[in-house]
Formats: structure tokens, C-alpha cells, sequence
């Protein structure tokens, strides 16, 4: 089944007719996501035409969504209006909200998520790369791409993968199908501080669907979500679990108080997050060329089957 | 972006929270008249660089302390002179320490008793916390670790703001009462407010002091602000003291690359925040010593890579360098093509590993190997890497 989103979502994009916006929706057009719906405030009645397809720009979401239909918003506007974008989403009742966007102020994420408290919409994100449920065509087409990350890396199966950063999402991914491991659903959450769905909102996800057999858990230094992921897998999930924490290397106190290290506690460090995993039979990858081998190892040991 | 206490002080002033009176100062001709606005009697001199622990950092002349009590303007004015243009070494500067250019005249305060307060994002609730304790002036962490019930915390709900009941429970938890506890109070709910304001990363005062008088105070402040939103704060931005600041990375900000300076020999460029921690955290895996992050962002294009290879190579330590590069969308022959120029433009003579991956990598690795350069091929991370760490040794 997937989570989150089917090749059959249909998805309107905010800010299409941006550079950026515009790059990435022809990909997604390529890939045979269903692109349905444009949004740049000003430009309702336009289209946005690529490759056979002629897609309507509406002024606001909830026009869009009204008029076609969309679930789901992949969002490219830049970061001064970025929060207001995503307010948008949960105001015309859409399901997901997906921010690509980088560099929103924390303050605007801060009041934005205090806004969705009890609202249906989901968000992903922000500074994000995006989400793919893979397709079963060539290079696996046909599947929903919602963001930036290269289609024509993924392969159609059953491992879900979950990463805030989206170079190391592709590095897993890339690993996976050379091994012909195919995917449910990889999804980047981002890497800012204040974000939407976190590690565990997607853990959950993937522990539901049962397409997905094995699950690659990647995180990063700093705050305590990899720690709460692992806990809960210790608890309730009984699939094989694979995970890598990035920034074992990285320079302690680039900072000037001493604030942080306190509520940020002890356990958001990478040795720490490691240590976590490991207890939590989380199988730890070495290094990140290990992150595939690393939940094969863990699928054996369960006596699961990947592909 | 972070600012230096004096600056963090006048901001407090215009936010209604309380400081010593105090002047900074750049020369010593400027100690005079920074002195002459400071009432007679006990002043300190503080050093202001972008680091903590100056009060117990020693200067490269083996001169101790970077924040002095003295107990006259006179005395004042000599000790200032020996901390201007001299290096400070603090537990957060690292050996190299950092060059004092302004230095901060206050007049010490009568101290009943300290405080700790602080302002700052809860990741875990997404709001914003304060948080005080009865222990001020001393290291926090190892009150967090040793008493963690002396640290109070107050989650404030960004939808309506710091409310009143929060401030008094807080106030009273500190044990303050009477006219410490009105001040207290006023002092927080402005800090709130700067904090919010200003779009601040964090706000620390440490000590808050109560005086014998019934005042509060903010004794000390650092003050770091989001970067994400100071293009609606020019008054902040124009804050900014580039001479605390990497030259390497000022370089590399200006070519959109992200770089930070290591203390190792073998310098990696990356595209990826996540995969540039990884090639660094691989380097190390196999044994090497990673001498920077670089993350030249999603595209790597030639004249980034040029840049990104001129600030690596200006870092001496640096022995062999190590790309790393997945072009999910950029096409990798465009990529290696711009590596290929840049090196010669560069005329790098150390020795590089190259690992590219992604779209159109065939091609990629063929222009590569038609370059006629003598840089290696890496076929995953982990090869590269290994290769890396071999040449270096070697």
C-alpha cells in the first residue's frame, strides 16, 4: 500500500511557476506523478504546460483543491512566505503538506505548528526533500514524486526508508536498488529544527503498512527524535529495523551558551543516538555505505525477506 | 549569527531590561572617555570576543582572565590595555583562541545573589523555553547534570504569548519575594519579549543578579540570533563582527558554499549537508582525519567547485582532498567536467579521490579518466575513503 501517498494522489504545486517550482514539477510530470493543479497567487487562469500536459494555475489553494480534486501540496515558494503557504494547506483541509522550501525563520515554523495543533493536514518538512512512493515502470515511472529527489534511483518493493537529509536519503535509497531491494515509500523529513511529521510519526506509518518489511531509520546530531524512534521500535515494532546517525565527526560547541546543551539533554549526540539504537536492536550501520548491508543483516537475523 | 555582550546589553536597555551601566571601547584612547561615562569606584573590564568562559581563559602571553574586577577606573584603564589586541584562550575558542579588538567597561554591582536565566527553542515541544535556576555564575551543565532539580522550566504556547501565572511561579521557584520578585518578574517578561522579537536562537544571562537594593540585573549576555531571519532585522545585521568569523568562511558564504574549518589533514566536498557529515564521519571510520565540512548545496557547478577548491586549499594542513558527489538530478558528466577545470585551473598537486554517483555517471567517470589528471576513482563512499586515507598516509 505504501504510506502517505499512491501513485494515484493527485497533487497541486505552490509556487509552479518559480524556477525552482518549475524544474521539479516537470520532473515529477516525467516520473507520471499526477501533478494536477498550480498555485501562484496572481496568476489563477494561467497554465503550466510541459510535455503534452497543461496543467491549471489557480490563485489559492483552496481553489485548486476545490477544482481538482488535489490531496496533497508540494511546496516551492521561498521562505518569507513559506509559513503562510503552509497555513494555506491546512485551511483548504488538504491531507499533506510538503516543504521543500529551505530557510524558514524558526519563529514562523514555531506558530505554524502551533496552528496545526488538531488539524487534519499533515505536514512534511520544511527544508525537505521531499517524498516517493515508487512507481513499476522503467526506472521505476509511474510512481507518485513529490519534491526533489531523483526519481530513476528508486525501485518499487518493500523497504521504507526515513531520513531528515536528502543527499543521505539518496545514498540509501541508491544502495538499496543496486542490491535490487525495492521500496515502499522514502520519505525526507527535513532538517530543521521545528518540522512537521517527525522520525517516529513515519516509523508508526511504516509499522502499520504491510507492504513494508524492513524499515532504514536515518538521522543526524542534535535533539532527541532518532532516541524516541528507537524506543517505540523497541516496544511495538517487530520489523527489521536499519539505522545510521551522520555527525559522529562533527565540531562540539560552535556555540556561545551552554543553554542548549541542557535542553537538549544527553542524548543528542551520535555516540549517544548510537548507543540508543543499538540497545534498541536497532541494527546500526558502520558507516553510510553500510546502510542497505546493514538491513539485510538485521532482515536475516528476523528470518524476513526484503524483496 | 551571535553578538558580542555590549551589543547584547544595548538591546537589553532598549527592551527594558536592566544592565550596569556600561561603555565599550576600541583603543586605548577611547578607554578615557568609555571610563569617564562610569560612575567612580569598582569597574570591570571585560573582553569581548564570541566565546564563553572568558573569566577563566588566559590570554597567549600567559596574562590570566579575559573579564577582570578592578578596584578603580585607573586600575581599570592598565588592565584593558593588556587585554586589547591580545589573544584569548577559552574552553570555547579552541588553542588558537581569538584576538581581542573591543573591550567592555562596566561598573561592578553589589552581588546578594546569582541566577541563571535563559531563553531558547525546545526542540522536543516546538515552543519556545525559558529556562532559571537558583544557581547562577557557575557552569549550568553540571548543575543540569548534578541537581537537575534546581533547573525550571516554562514552555511558553507561541498562540498567546508568555502569560502572567508562568512569570509568578517561575519567580516563585527562584525563592524571589517583595520588590526582587516585581523586578524579576518585569525583567523576564521583557527578555520574553526581545527574545520573540528580535527572532533570537537564544538568550542567556548568567548571572542574573539581585542587588542589596531589591534590583535585578543581567550581569552578562549572550545573545545568537536565527540566520534564516535576519533579512527582516537590517538594525541586527549590522551587528555582525566579521572579524569573528572564519575568512574561509566568509569566503565560502559567498559562493553559497557551507564550510567549516577542522583541525584534520584530509578536506572532503560534498553536495549535502547529511552526506557531507558522512564523508567526514567515513574519513575518520577508516582511520583518516577530516580537515572541513564543505557542502556546495544541490547543484556543484563549475565555478562553486573552483571556489570550494581555492578555500581548501588555503587551509595548509590539508593533505589529499576527497569529492563526494551524488548528482540525483545534476547530470555527474557536468559535474566532473567542472572538476576537471577546476583542478586545472587550481593546479591542485595533492592527492584526490573522486566519488561521483547518480545521473548520467558513465559519462561522468569517463571524462574523468579522459582528464589526464592524476586523481583517483572511488566506486562507493567506503572505497573512496579507504583510497583517501591510504594516499594521505602514504
Amino acid at each position: 500500500m505504501a504510506i502517505l501517498i499512491t501513485p494515484e494522489t493527485k497533487i497541486l504545486i505552490q509556487g509552479i511557476t518559480g524556477e525552482f517550482g518549475a524544474r521539479h514539477t516537470k520532473l515529477s510530470l516525467d516520473y507520471g506523478t499526477k501533478v494536477v493543479a498550480g498555485v501562484t497567487p496572481g496568476k489563477g487562469g494561467q497554465f503550466f504546460e510541459h510535455a503534452g500536459h497543461k496543467i491549471p494555475i489557480f490563485n489559492s489553494v483552496a481553489d485548486a483543491a476545490h477544482a481538482t480534486g488535489a490531496t496533497v501540496s508540494a511546496i516551492f515558494v521561498p521562505p518569507p512566505f513559506a509559513g503562510d503557504a503552509i497555513l494555506e494547506c491546512v485551511d483548504a483541509g488538504l491531507d499533506l503538506a510538503v516543504a521543500i522550501t529551505e530557510g524558514i525563520p524558526v519563529k514562523d515554523m514555531i506558530r505554524v505548528k502551533r496552528a496545526m495543533q488538531g488539524k487534519k493536514t499533515r505536514l512534511l518538512g520544511p527544508n525537505c526533500p521531499g517524498v516517493v512512493t515508487p512507481g513499476t515502470g522503467e526506472g521505476s515511472k509511474g510512481g507518485c514524486r513529490i519534491g526533489i529527489a531523483p526519481g530513476y534511483i528508486h525501485k518499487r518493493g518493500h523497504v521504507g526508508v526515513v531520513s531528515r537529509s536528502g543527499t543521505l536519503t539518496y545514498e540509501a535509497v541508491f544502495q538499496l536498488t543496486s542490491k535490487n531491494i525495492g521500496q515502499t515509500t522514502c520519505v525526507g523529513i527535513g532538517g530543521d529544527p521545528v518540522n512537521g511529521t517527525s522520525h517516529l510519526d513515519v516509523i508508526k506509518l511504516f509499522n502499520a503498512d504491510p507492504e513494508t518489511h524492513g524499515i532504514i531509520l536515518i538521522g543526524e546530531i542534535g535533539g532527541n527524535a532518532e532516541v524516541e524512534a528507537a524506543r517505540w521500535i523497541k516496544a511495538n515494532c517487530k520489523k527489521p529495523v536499519a539505522g545510521f546517525i551522520a555527525g559522529a565527526t562533527a565540531p562540539a560547541g560552535r556555540r556561545m551558551g551552554h543553554a542548549g546543551a541542557i535542553v537538549g539533554g544527553a542524548e543528542d549526540t551520535a555516540a549517544a543516538k548510537i548507543a540508543v539504537f543499538k540497545e534498541c536492536g536497532i541494527e546500526v550501520a558502520a558507516t553510510p555505505s553500510d546502510m542497505a548491508d546493514a538491513l539485510l543483516r538485521a532482515a536475516k537475523a528476523k528470518g524476513v525477506t526484503l524483496s | 549569527m551571535n553578538i558580542h555582550e555590549y551589543q547584547a546589553k544595548a538591546l537589553f536597555e532598549k527592551f527594558g531590561v536592566p544592565v550596569p551601566k556600561g561603555a565599550a571601547a576600541t583603543s586605548p584612547e577611547e578607554f578615557i572617555n568609555a571610563l569617564a561615562q562610569l560612575p567612580e569606584g569598582p569597574t570591570m573590564v571585560k573582553s569581548q570576543i564570541h566565546a564563553g568562559g572568558r573569566g577563566k581563559g588566559t590570554f597567549t602571553d600567559g596574562f590570566k582572565g579575559g573579564v577582570k574586577f578592578c578596584q578603580t577606573k585607573h586600575d581599570a584603564k592598565e588592565i584593558a590595555a593588556k587585554m586589547l589586541g591580545n589573544t584569548l584562550v577559552t574552553i570555547q575558542t579552541g588553542p588558537a583562541g581569538r584576538k581581542v579588538q573591543t573591550i567592555y567597561f562596566t561598573a561592578a554591582s553589589d552581588i546578594k545573589k546569582e541566577y541563571y536565566l535563559a531563553i531558547l527553542l525546545d526542540r522536543a515541544s516546538s515552543r519556545p523555553v525559558i529556562v532559571a535556576s537558583t544557581e547562577g555564575g557557575v557552569e549550568i551543565e553540571k548543575v543540569a547534570h548534578d541537581s537537575p532539580e534546581k533547573i525550571h522550566k516554562v514552555l511558553v504556547d507561541p498562540a498567546y504569548g508568555l502569560a502572567d501565572f508562568q512569570v509568578r511561579d517561575l519567580i516563585t521557584k527562584l525563592g524571589l519575594a517583595g520588590a526582587e520578585a516585581k523586578n524579576a518578574g518585569k525583567l523576564i517578561r521583557n527578555l520574553y519579549t526581545m527574545f520573540w522579537e528580535t527572532d533570537a536562537a537564544m538568550v542567556e544571562v548568567n548571572p542574573l543578579i539581585t542587588t542589596p537594593t531589591g534590583d535585578v540585573l543581567a550581569l552578562d549576555a549572550k545573545v545568537s540570533f536565527d540566520a534564516n531571519a535576519l533579512y527582516r532585522h537590517p538594525e541586527i545585521v549590522a551587528l555582525r563582527d566579521l572579524n569573528e568569523e572564519d575568512p574561509k568562511e566568509i569566503e565560502a558564504s559567498k559562493f553559497s558554499l557551507s564550510y567549516i574549518a577542522l583541525d584534520g589533514n584530509i578536506a572532503c566536498l560534498v553536495n549535502g549537508a547529511g552526506l557531507a557529515m558522512s564523508t567526514m564521519d567515513i574519513i575518520q571510520h577508516y582511520g583518516g582525519t577530516p580537515a572541513n565540512f564543505l557542502d556546495v548545496g544541490g547543484g556543484a557547478s563549475k565555478d562553486q567547485v573552483i571556489a570550494a577548491f581555492k578555500i581548501i586549499l588555503g587551509d595548509k594542513n590539508v593533505k589529499g582532498i576527497m569529492v563526494n558527489i551524488f548528482g540525483g538530478i545534476m547530470d555527474c558528466n557536468v559535474i566532473a567536467t567542472g572538476i576537471v577545470e577546476a583542478v586545472k585551473e587550481v593546479g591542485l598537486k595533492l592527492p584526490l579521490v573522486v566519488r561521483l554517483e547518480g545521473n548520467n555517471v558513465a559519462a561522468g567517470k569517463a571524462t574523468l579518466a579522459a582528464s589526464g589528471l592524476a586523481l583517483v576513482s572511488g566506486d562507493n563512499m567506503a572505497d573512496a575513503a579507504q583510497k583517501i586515507v591510504k594516499l594521505v598516509a602514504a
